[in-house]
């Protein structure tokens, strides 16, 4: 059972079907956070329903290119054998 | 019927018969011993125990609360699950180091004074650096020498901040630090900083980590830091200081895990990151941040354990570590792809897993506090997990490029290991009562509401969309990320370079000097002393030079590299130390 759920993940011959299966996901989840009910608000932001989804794929991309920025103009990257 | 058995003690104490135990009976006990611990974890009743005086002090060996059994609790079951890891290891050393390791650790979390914490607390530090001496080849050593000399010195500070704090107040009882934190406090701190891997002090954590021991590497991600987050939890809840240095620490360690292509050291950069949940939790300070910091140390231990399980069993497989050398594992090693799987979505807060109804607390907390930078920082810092340990990992170690590695699953003692910490991360996910039940303050609060779990389900899943589309962006690198070691790791060249240059070129001007006026001078005399040397001086000569061959030899002996003798060296240097301190202080 656990190889098929893994191969599911890994096999180029699901690639389609595993497609298909995250975008559905992505869709469910927004609309599910436009119904779901609010009872404790606080911040503007948790008002707005869809707003954790922009801002979780915000962070990510930011948290790639910045990083790499760092990491190849910052200098932080260096070859293996800067040490030696 | 005894009233207290010291956890601590059992591990200590239960090391020395290990390596006299062979085969099945060794295994046996290796298990037992964490089981009785964890026994006697379950049975300790709040109070203080062992109260007495050293050097006209008050020491306190145990103080027992609900902060304390949280910690304790954990550390235990995690040895056992550490143990069953590791239970296929034949040589006895790392299996004694991690007993006393634990056993410190225990130490620790139940001192009641600052003396004894800080004897457990060097009792950690030399322990957990053999499982990393304990890999052996020229990298791991070295890497070794830098985490033990970086604690060495984190201790003197340590012990510095005590021997001033008490000063002041008088008292060497371990407690909360009130009022105006003095140099004393701050040395404390920066003590505790230091274990707790707080930038700019934390580049020995993910230095020396991914050169332990496979087996090694699992217990040393459990103990050190959260021991820290312990004692700062303890010591200075509600510092402000901590919020920042905490939501920072927890970005910081996931914009380095973008760069890094060894498999642990990813892990540890977000041993780094998950850490600063737990020390921003403590630096609110408010009950529920204090829990939400607890509770979080708890699934951390859980989580991290496991994930460093995975990993170390894809290296004790394919014998690589690099994710640009790796790839393709999942059509052999399936049931290791699906234990670390748990462990990702765990530490990435999934709902019905651990990290979900423990990281919200903190942030939860944050939010309480009218905290919103720190919050939508540390909500950004879960992205970034998430799109590590639960993506770019697991995609460039087990998916990928296949890169026809043979591989096979691991033991099953590792197997079970991982079962056992996976188990518990579902557990603690769908049931998180009886860990609250455990936290040091009465706990309201509902992980479980609708717009919560659509909120994280949102930042996770569109994190997803995020590395699908930019995945290329991801690639690892062959190259190596320059952290705060580049300090003292260029630092040391530089005093060598001293050493050999400067130091060098002064010392041949005065051989130069010697050669020109000073050596014909010697000429003289040594015609001089020919004759009376003749006359007998001889025998005295050789008889000197015989000592100091003898005198070299044992030298050498002493710099054999044999990485226990240095230990050792070190060990006797320590209550050497103790015992001078000890009579200064009267």
């Amino acid at each position: 059972m656990i190889k098929c759920i893994v191969d599911l993940f890994g096999d180029e011959a699901y690639a389609r079907y595993r497609h298909r299966l995250f975008y559905l996901v992505l869709v469910l989840i927004v609309v599910a956070d436009f119904v779901v009910p609010r009872a404790h608000v606080e911040y503007l932001w948790e008002r707005l329903p869809g707003w954790s989804a922009v801002y979780g794929f915000v962070s990510c991309v930011l948290l790639i290119f910045v990083s790499k920025f760092l990491g190849h103009q910052g200098g932080l990257m260096r070859r293996e054998d800067y040490y030696d | 019927m005894i009233e207290f058995v010291h956890p601590a003690l059992l591990f200590i104490l239960g090391a020395v018969p290990i390596p006299f135990l062979r085969g099945a009976a060794r295994k046996v006990y290796l298990l037992l011993i964490p089981v009785l611990a964890l026994l006697a974890v379950l049975a300790l009743q709040p109070g203080s125990y062992g109260a007495a005086q050293f050097l006209g002090q008050d020491v306190l060996v145990a103080k027992v609360d609900k902060l304390s059994i949280v910690f304790a609790t954990v550390f235990t079951i995690l040895a056992l699950i550490g143990m069953v890891y590791a239970l296929h290891l034949t040589e006895a050393g790392q299996h004694v180091a991690a007993f006393v390791y634990v056993g410190s650790a225990l130490g620790v979390v139940f001192a009641g004074d600052y003396l004894t914490l800080y004897l457990f607390w060097e009792g950690m530090a030399f322990a957990s650096a053999y499982l990393v001496f304990a890999q052996g080849g020229e990298k791991a050593i070295r890497a070794a020498f830098r985490y033990l000399m970086v604690h060495v010195t984190g201790g003197v500070v340590l012990l510095g901040g005590i021997v001033l704090h008490a000063l002041a107040s008088g008292s060497l009882l371990f407690g909360p630090i009130e009022g105006n934190i003095g140099a004393g406090a701050y040395l404390i701190l920066a003590g505790f900083l230091l274990n707790a891997a707080v930038p700019p002090l934390n580049a020995w954590l993910t230095d020396a980590y991914p050169e332990a021991t496979v087996t090694g590497a699992v217990f040393m991600s459990a103990f050190t830091t959260k021991t820290a987050v312990y004692v700062l939890a303890r010591a200075f809840p509600g510092t402000e200081l901590l919020v920042w240095l905490g939501t920072a620490m927890a970005l910081y360690g996931v914009i380095y895990a973008v760069l890094e292509n060894d498999c642990r050291r990813l892990l540890a950069y977000h041993i780094v990151s998950q850490v600063g949940y737990m020390v921003a939790g403590v630096g609110i300070g408010t009950e529920l941040a204090v829990n939400g910091a607890t509770s979080h140390a708890f699934a951390h231990i859980l989580y991290k354990a496991l994930l460093f399980m995975g990993a170390g069993a894809v290296i004790y497989v394919t014998g690589r570590r690099k994710l640009t050398e790796l790839g393709g594992l999942y059509r052999t090693m399936p049931l290791t792809v699906a234990l670390y799987m748990i462990g990702a979505f765990a530490i990435s807060a999934f709902p019905f897993f651990s990290g979900f109804v423990t990281k919200s607390m903190v942030v939860a907390a944050a939010g309480e506090d009218h905290r919103a930078l720190v919050m939508l920082a540390l909500t950004m810092a879960s992205s970034g997990t998430f799109l590590h340990t639960g993506l770019k990992l697991p995609y460039y170690m087990f998916f990928g490029t296949d890169r026809g590695l043979e591989a096979r699953e691991p033991p099953g003692n590792m197997l079970a290991a991982m079962a056992m910490a996976a188990t518990l991360c579902v557990a603690i996910g769908i049931f998180p009562g009886p860990l609250y039940a455990l936290l040091p303050y009465p706990v309201d609060f509902e992980p479980y509401t609708g717009a919560h779990v659509t909120e994280s389900l949102g930042v996770l899943m569109f994190t997803a969309l995020g590395f699908v589309l930019f995945l290329k962006a991801l690639d690892p690198e062959n190259t190596i990320s320059i952290d705060t070691d580049w300090f003292y790791r260029k630092g040391a060249r530089a005093f060598m370079w001293f050493a050999e240059r400067p130091l060098a070129r002064y010392e041949k001007a005065v051989s130069d000097v010697s050669e020109t006026t000073a050596l014909p001078l010697l000429h003289g005399s040594a015609r001089a002393g020919l004759r009376v040397d003749l006359n007998g001086i001889d025998a005295i000569v050789n008889g000197v030079a015989h000592a100091i061959l003898d005198g070299g030899g044992v030298l050498r002996r002493l710099q054999t590299g044999v990485v226990t003798h240095y230990a050792l060296a070190m060990i006797a240097g320590l209550i050497a130390a103790i015992a001078v301190f000890a009579v200064v202080w009267r």
